[in-house]
Order: structure tokens, then C-alpha cells, then sequence
């Protein structure tokens, strides 16, 4: 039995489909990555597992002992709300609220499950900090400690990169990487193809209606893989493609531009800290 | 006569120390929702909402009921949810919907006490819903009642719901994906603002109860950084200005309603000087 298990799913706004035909299953370990156009539906999809909206058609099963309540959910790094008062103390423990049940306050398990999960996202130093003062990767981190709150067996994850620079993006991935090698099943939809992918072991393609599911291994044998690259690096992000990490194997077109690039990156995360002020 | 005697002969009137404990706990149930309020830009519901109070109790005083406060908090706890149901779908614009309801709500209002009224002092009266210039201090035991237990009820709501609230106000979509519906936590804030916003009509009157919700909350966000500092110290904010201002009303014999916003204000300027510096 998988986490997840979706047949013929068909999803869409006020009655008009925007994508159709979707079965796919998450399974235990799984780092499953969605990909597609802009407006494919990735995020309606994510939106539907999550239970936000309904499906118009088929349907979403959960089990091997997972409930919608036990997804932890990493939302796009939108900016919040950029006055708003929290700090991370308070954040990552709002991940446990859906093991209170009926009681009203945070008891000491919450608090030790908060823990935990700071000291593994390395923002345990932090927790007393403003939310809205940390830098874009600690603000990705305390998000995904409070995922992690919420569910010890799998992440959905929505864009999680967005707006990240690519020092900081590399670390995340990484730390994504290891997440998954220690048991908890990941379902990403990213925009940053290469990288993304890297750590993924199985491939969502979706347009209209579904253009893959399957082993990352396939895919990138498949003609949807290669169309769907050669549009998308000409036209969206040439030559961004990177290999932080031991994604290598994809493609090396990347491998020119990754010379120049930590320097510009390292003057810019200087500029950020430097920024940010206590 | 120095101050001091002024307070206690004030004091030993029955009146003035109702006025004084409603204006205590209707600031401090006010200044709890106003965080929310304005950290999830419900702040003009609230704007909207006073009015629609106003228009409410228009109609009940020209119906000439005995207990006002019921048909009112009726009304806005029903203007409440159909604002928030508005700004939630997507095809009419939620502020559009406020300024609709609100200027509606003053006009029929106006007009309503103008045309029916049986009162000599029309624009007395008027001014009285709008400012509160004087109805904080003639408050029936009645009322009084009806208001401490009002904001009692907001207050243990928010104290329980506090971790809840939290986490609908920061992000909606994660509170929702774990479980927990987050229409029905902005369905209870509505409710509790409209409540609120009913109590502090007696007291500051309809114009100026968004202050009185809005000022500590934003005070508190220019001097603190999380969630729960903001709360408690908004609230201290709350209940010394309501204190301050009312005091300082009766040694100058100013509008009290007006008094406690000014010194809501003062300390608004202050904590924005503050954070400046």
C-alpha cells in the first residue's frame, strides 16, 4: 500500500479543468518531483493532496498508516506577511497543533518534538529570533522544521526555492536529500528542473493531462524529458542549470557558468547578512 | 480642590465607576483582536463593521426596544460573517464590499433617526452613536453587566484559541493542511470582532472603536518582535490608555471616547519614535 495513490484525477477551478488524467503513487522513501509549465496545475495539485481543494474527478487514497493530517506542507516562499511578529520558537511549534486534539495549550511532548526538529534544521540558535529578520534560507529552514512537526513521514513541498540564491538553494536541497535517506518520503514541484530532479527518484510530468509518471531513470531516456528540457533551458533559464550537488550525471551545461558563479553569490549573501541587522 | 479629592468625589458616584471597569475590559478584549485583526488585514472589517453598528442601532432605538445591545449585536455579528464571506471569494472585492456595507450603513442610519425619531436632540443623538461623547456615563447596571460579560467570554475565547489563532493568522494554507479549519477560526474572529466592536460603541462610540483596536496592536508591533509580546503588550497599552484617558477626561472634562484614543494614539507615536531611533 503507498502513501499516497491518485488515479484519474482531474483538477480545476469554477468548473473549467486545467489538468486531467493524473495517477500516480507516493510510496515510503519516495522523492517524488513534479514537473510542468507554468499554469500545468502543480500547485492545484499540491493543493488538492493537501486536501484545500477537491478534485472534480477520481480520487486521492492515503494510507500505509498516513492520514492528510500527517503531511508536513512547505509552502512557496512567498513573504508572509512582511510585519509580521512571530518567532521561530513560536512558528515551528504551530506545526505540532494537530496533536493537541482538544487541548488548548502546548504540553511538554509539543515542545520536545519542536525541539528536536529545530536542532535538526540548525535553527535551534534562532528560536528566539523575529521571523520576519532571518534570511531567506533560515526562513526556509524554520518552515520545514515546522513541516517536519507536523509529519516525521512526508513533505509535500511547493516551489520551496523561489527566490533563494543558489549557495543557499544547494544547501537546501542537500538538507532535503538527507531528510529523504532517513525515511521521510518528499513530493516537490519545482520550476529548477536540473537540480531538482537530481534528487528525485521518480518523475511527474503534467500538462493538459498527465505526460509522465515514473523512475527519473526513464524519464530522462523519455522524448517528454528531452522536449520539455531543450524548451525549458532556451527559453526560462539558460545556462542556470547548476550541480551542487551529486546530481552531476544529468547534464554538464551548467559546468562553464559554475566557475563564476559562487563568487557573485558569496558578495550577494554578505550583502544580506550584513543587511539584516539584530 | 486638587486632584485627588476630584477622583474620589468622581469615584463615589456609581456611574463613573461603571464606566471606569467598561472601559477597562472592552479596551483589553479590543486590543487582544486587534492583533489579529490587523496582522490578518481584517483591519477595515472592523471599520466597516462600526458603522454598520451604527446603523443597527438606529433602527433598534427608533423601534424603541428596551435592550438595544441584542437587535445590534445581531445585526453586526450577521454584517460580520457576510463581509468575511466576501473578502474570502475572490470575485468581489472584499474592500469594495466594506465600503458598500459601511457608507450604507451610515446612510440608512442617519436617515432613519432623522425621518422616525421621536427625540428632540436629533443631532444629539447622533452625535453621541458617532463619538460616545456622553453615553459611557450614563450606563444602566444592566448594560454594564452586559458588557463585562461580553468581554469576558472574548477574552477566555482568545485565551483558549490563542495558539489556534496564531497559527490560522500566520499562514492559513499550512493551519488548513494540518487539519484545522481555518474558516471556521476567521468565522469565530469575526464574531468576536463584531461583539467587541458592539461593546466599545457605548463607550468610544461607532467612529472610534477601530481606533481603540487597531492603535495598541500596531503600537505593540513597532516594539516587539513575537507573537506573544505583541499580545501582552498591546493589551498593557490598552488597559493604561483606557485608564489614562479616562481620568484625564474627568479632570479636564473632555469627551471621554476621544480622550482615550488621543492617549491610544500618543503612544502609537511613541513606539513608531521608538523603533526609529
Amino acid at each position: 500500500m503507498s502513501y499516497i495513490k491518485c488515479r484519474d484525477l482531474k483538477l480545476g477551478y469554477d468548473g473549467e479543468a486545467v489538468t486531467e488524467g493524473l495517477s500516480f503513487d507516493v510510496d515510503e522513501g519516495d522523492y517524488l518531483c513534479i514537473i510542468g509549465e507554468n499554469g500545468a496545475g502543480k500547485s492545484t495539485l499540491m493543493k488538492a493532496l493537501m486536501g484545500l481543494n477537491k478534485p472534480m474527478d477520481g480520487q486521492i487514497e492515503f494510507g500505509d498508516g498516513i492520514t492528510r493530517q500527517e503531511i508536513g506542507y512547505l509552502p512557496q516562499n512567498k513573504d508572509f506577511q512582511r510585519d509580521f511578529p512571530a518567532s521561530v520558537n513560536e512558528i515551528v511549534l504551530s506545526g505540532t497543533l494537530s496533536k493537541l486534539g482538544w487541548r488548548p495549550f502546548y504540553g511538554r511532548a509539543e515542545r520536545q518534538v519542536a525541539e528536536n526538529n529545530m536542532k535538526k534544521m540548525e535553527v535551534w540558535e534562532l528560536r528566539k529570533k523575529c521571523y520576519r529578520e532571518l534570511s531567506g534560507g533560515q526562513q526556509q529552514r524554520v518552515l520545514l522544521a515546522r513541516a517536519l512537526c507536523a509529519a516525521g513521514k512526508l513533505l509535500l513541498l511547493d516551489e520551496p526555492v523561489t527566490g533563494l540564491d543558489y549557495k543557499v538553494t544547494c544547501e537546501f536541497y542537500g538538507l532535503l536529500s538527507e531528510l529523504n535517506r532517513s525515511g521521510v518520503s518528499i513530493v516537490m514541484v519545482s520550476h529548477d528542473l536540473e537540480e531538482a530532479i537530481g534528487h528525485a527518484n521518480k518523475i511527474l510530468q503534467i500538462g493538459r493531462e498527465q505526460v509522465f509518471f515514473g523512475d527519473k531513470d526513464d524519464y530522462l531516456k523519455s522524448e517528454s524529458w528531452k522536449s520539455f528540457h531543450n524548451h525549458h533551458v532556451s527559453h526560462v533559464h539558460a545556462g542556470e542549470a547548476s550541480q551542487c550537488t551529486p546530481a552531476g550525471h544529468i547534464s554538464g551545461h551548467g559546468a562553464a557558468k559554475r566557475a563564476e558563479e559562487p563568487v557573485k553569490h558569496e558578495a550577494y549573501d554578505a550583502g544580506y547578512k550584513g543587511g539584516g541587522g539584530e | 480642590m486638587g486632584v485627588l479629592e476630584t477622583f474620589r468625589a468622581y469615584f463615589s458616584y456609581p456611574f463613573v465607576r461603571y464606566a471606569f471597569v467598561v472601559a477597562v475590559v472592552m479596551s483589553l478584549s479590543a486590543s487582544l483582536l486587534g492583533v489579529t485583526l490587523v496582522l490578518k488585514r481584517f483591519s477595515f472589517i472592523g471599520d466597516g463593521l462600526s458603522h454598520v453598528a451604527f446603523g443597527a442601532m438606529a433602527i433598534a432605538s427608533v423601534c424603541g426596544l428596551i435592550n438595544n445591545n441584542v437587535i445590534v449585536l445581531t445585526l453586526t455579528v450577521i454584517a460580520a460573517v457576510i463581509l468575511l464571506k466576501t473578502g474570502s471569494n475572490t470575485k468581489v472585492k472584499g474592500d469594495a464590499a466594506i465600503a458598500v456595507f459601511s457608507v450604507g450603513a451610515l446612510a440608512v442610519g442617519y436617515f432613519i433617526m432623522n425621518v422616525f425619531s421621536v427625540s428632540s436632540n436629533i443631532s444629539g443623538d447622533v452625535c453621541s452613536t458617532l463619538f460616545g461623547s456622553t453615553s459611557l456615563l450614563t450606563l444602566s447596571g444592566t448594560e454594564v453587566w452586559f458588557s463585562i460579560v461580553l468581554a469576558i467570554i472574548v477574552i477566555v475565547l482568545f485565551v483558549i484559541l490563542y495558539n489556534r489563532i496564531f497559527a490560522v493568522t500566520f499562514d492559513e494554507d499550512f493551519a488548513n493542511a494540518t487539519g484545522l479549519n481555518a474558516d471556521r477560526y476567521n468565522l469565530i474572529i469575526a464574531v468576536l470582532i463584531a461583539v467587541v466592536i458592539v461593546m466599545g460603541m457605548n463607550m468610544v462610540g461607532s467612529l472610534l472603536i477601530s481606533a481603540l483596536v487597531i492603535f495598541p496592536a500596531l503600537a505593540a508591533m513597532r516594539l516587539f518582535g513575537d507573537y506573544r509580546s505583541v499580545v501582552i503588550c498591546s493589551a498593557v497599552i490598552a488597559v493604561v490608555c483606557a485608564m489614562t484617558g479616562m481620568l484625564i477626561s474627568i479632570i479636564l472634562s473632555t469627551p471621554v471616547g476621544a480622550t482615550i484614543v488621543i492617549a491610544d494614539m500618543l503612544v502609537f507615536i511613541i513606539a513608531s519614535v521608538i523603533k526609529r531611533a
